[in-house]
């Protein structure tokens, strides 16, 4: 059962398009990663899905209701520019954004009562969030998003501001939703969190889905990684080792050739190139992400990595 | 639909607590009660200063008894017009060097002489700086005709009856009522406006409306947000009307009672006053609400709210014409333009007894409540989500 469907979704605003026919399937119970360097237009989708805003042309579908809106009390959502009433305490901030999405008032700050002392933030229930730090305001909006149980949680690049600790705990979240039958959709620039996180992933790059599909499925598109370094600098074993082959240091850097690793030993061995180290790697989501998105996008998402 | 009154409820009790809960909603309790308080200390002073300074001065040059006449004719013309409008006429005692007095007299200040009649009643002369006063030179030749003429004779008294109201003075003092009641609707909305149009500041600027469009309909976030200011000044208005109430008590002999009884009957007038300044409020509220939604700083809605202003008097103006003639052409499409409405209809009420018309009035209000919020709700999304199809203009807000 899918819990969102986006078919051919288009976002023009003014001349630009923002969202050049996305088309997406997330199945219900997945973690779902949208990877793109910023620009790329994973908020604009996200807000398409989610309908805070309708998009050009295209449909779609969240949990069985063609208008999102409809579904808003199973979702949650948290925006990439958090934002809370600064004069309202932590817990009646958590309460109202339950309340916004059906939540009893009175239920709504008894669960937040609970989630609050759980992240050691029970001393702030009765706060103003004016008080509260960057980082604790920050937690306090994610309660508030998963206050009402949703079963559709959409996290707008949730780890952006937090530090190692947070990040870590928002990883744990995330997953103990999604144990408890949450779908989730996250976007992120940073590869490693899509990575650590996310059976499926889409790559989106310049308004468009370059890849979607499982990790290891865009991980398999890339043949493993060789690298080689060798006694002999040079000899008939030479022509074993693909034309395209980089230079690390003193290491040989190439794909493995279609023929698998046994002919390159042989040749390697044949030719007496002296074999110091040899390893055969699995390509990263990275090296992936390179392939698929291009060398420019990757490195527009390496710049703004703030890790 | 019940969700969507859900939703308008939880903005609007966010709304309507952050506002009442607010220390500076004691100001907003008092602001109104200043000048009503000022007003009457200032109005009292202010007519005593305004009676003393006005009335020009008129040194009257006479023997005692000729100027005894004179003072006594302008006592009955005092009779006849009030105090305010006459001058005032003091006496010297002729002196031998009559230009000398006279010079003398016309450069005094105790008290500041306009001009001095001498020469008696007889060969009266006028002699003082008149060009921009023609109506000391009038009033002058009234009294001296009237102190001359013969006291006593020819004229039959005049019989008087006097009945409690007659229908002259009932449909002035309706009109004043009406007018009266047209002027507090009108201040009490240019009161609200600047806070209706900087309803979405907040939202906009710290991001909420993120959270907020995510969740539920922007109609719901307008009607709520709508209904939270609406309940806000209604507290502030029965604290207001109490207090001018009690004032009209303290102040005026005889207390409320003696205000001119409006044509529908207290009661129902109250009532419809009650209901007309929820209209008045929500049409222009969602009005402003729409306009105010477009600004994205505070900057933008002050430099707004000016011409917003002058668009409120114009309306006021247009509405104040079904004052005094409640069937005519102008006050029937006053009534009928949604804007002017309630105020024309509160006047009516006033002035006219029919009860029909305002249950009319009153839907096709809330009609154009429901237009004006559901067309601004469309116009945020478009404008300010950005969101939707792009559509040819002319097909704007059907989506």
């Amino acid at each position: 059962m899918l819990a969102v469907e986006a078919i051919d979704l288009v976002k023009d605003f003014n001349e630009t398009r923002a969202v050049d026919g996305v088309s997406l399937a997330v199945p219900a119970g997945a973690i779902f990663g949208l990877l793109g360097p910023n620009g790329a237009g994973k908020t604009t989708i996200l807000r398409m899905l989610i309908g805070i805003i309708d998009p050009s042309s295209g449909t779609r579908r969240v949990l069985g209701h063609d208008r999102p809106l409809e579904a808003a009390p199973e979702i949650g959502y948290l925006p990439e520019e958090r934002g809370l009433y600064p004069a309202m305490h932590a817990r009646d901030a958590i309460a109202f954004m339950g309340a916004l999405r059906g939540l009893p008032i009175a239920e709504g700050r008894r669960r937040a009562d609970a989630l609050l002392a759980e992240h050691n933030l029970g001393d702030w229930a009765r706060k103003s969030i004016r008080t509260l730090s960057k980082g604790m305001a920050q937690t306090v909006q994610l309660l508030g998003t998963i206050i009402h149980k949703p079963r559709l949680i959409v996290l707008d690049e949730p780890f952006s501001g937090l530090d190692a600790i947070n990040q870590a705990r928002l990883e744990e979240m995330i997953r103990r939703e999604a144990r408890a039958g949450a779908t989730i959709i996250f976007s992120t620039h940073v590869i490693a969190h899509a990575e650590r996180l996310c059976e499926r992933i889409a790559i989106i790059a310049k308004g468009k889905v370059a890849f979607d599909g499982l990790v290891d499925e865009a991980r398999s598109r890339l043949r493993p990684i060789v690298r080689l370094r060798t006694r002999a600098s040079d000899g008939p074993w030479r022509s074993a080792i693909p034309a395209n082959a980089r230079r690390e240091g003193d290491e040989y850097v190439f794909e493995l050739p279609e023929g698998g690793p046994e002919p390159l030993l042989k040749a390697l061995i044949d030719g007496g190139a002296g074999i110091e180290t040899l390893a055969i790697e699995r390509p990263g989501l990275h090296d992936a992400f390179v392939s698929i998105a291009g060398a420019g996008a990757a490195e527009a998402m390496g710049k703004e990595q703030p890790q | 639909m019940r969700r969507f009154i859900r939703s308008a409820f939880v903005i609007a009790r966010r709304d309507f607590s952050a506002t009442v809960l607010s220390k500076t909603f004691i100001f907003f309790l008092l602001g109104p009660l200043f000048p009503l308080l000022f007003g009457g200390v200032f109005a009292g002073i202010g007519t005593n200063v305004a009676s003393q300074a006005k009335r020009p001065v008129v040194a009257v040059v006479a023997p005692k008894a000729e100027f005894a006449r004179l003072s006594a004719a302008r006592d009955r013309l005092a009779d006849a017009v009030g105090e305010d409008p006459l001058i005032e006429l003091v006496g010297f005692t002729p002196e031998r060097d009559l230009a000398a007095q006279q010079k003398r007299l016309l450069a005094t200040r105790q008290p500041p002489v306009r001009a001095v009649l001498s020469g008696g009643l007889d060969h009266p002369q006028l002699v003082g700086a008149l060009a921009s006063d023609p109506g000391t030179e009038g009033q002058l030749r009234l009294l001296i005709a009237e102190a001359r003429a013969p006291q006593g004779e020819d004229s039959p008294e005049l019989n008087v009856t006097n009945i409690a109201a007659s229908s002259g003075t009932v449909a002035r003092d309706r009109a004043l009522t009406a007018q009266l009641a047209q002027v507090a609707l009108f201040l009490l909305t240019l009161m609200l406006s600047t806070m209706v149009l900087s309803q979405l500041i907040e939202e906009k600027s710290n991001k909420v409306i993120e959270v907020i469009a995510a969740a539920i309909p922007i109609d719901a976030m307008f009607v709520g947000k709508l209904f939270a200011m609406l309940a806000a000044s209604v507290l502030g208005l029965v604290v207001w009307i109490s207090a001018g109430a009690l004032l009209i008590q303290l102040i005026k002999h005889g207390g409320v009672a003696t205000l001119p009884l409006p044509a529908v009957g207290w009661p129902a007038f109250l009532a419809l006053g009650i209901i007309y300044f929820g209209m008045n409020y929500l049409l222009f509220g969602a009005a402003f609400l729409m306009i105010g939604a477009q600004a994205s700083t505070a900057r933008e809605v002050q430099t707004m709210s000016m011409p917003v202003t002058f668009g409120q008097v114009l309306i006021f103006g247009f509405a104040s014409t079904a004052v005094g003639a409640p069937g005519s052409v102008k006050a029937i499409a006053a009534s009928v333009f949604p804007l002017s409405s309630p105020m024309a209809m509160l006047a009516r009420g006033a002035q006219d007894a029919a009860i029909w018309p305002h249950v009319v009035a009153i839907v096709w209000q809330g009609l154009w409540v429901a237009l004006i919020l559901r067309f601004g709700a469309q116009l945020f999304r478009r404008t300010v989500l950005k969101s939707g199809p792009r559509l040819p203009w002319w097909r704007f807000g059907r989506a």
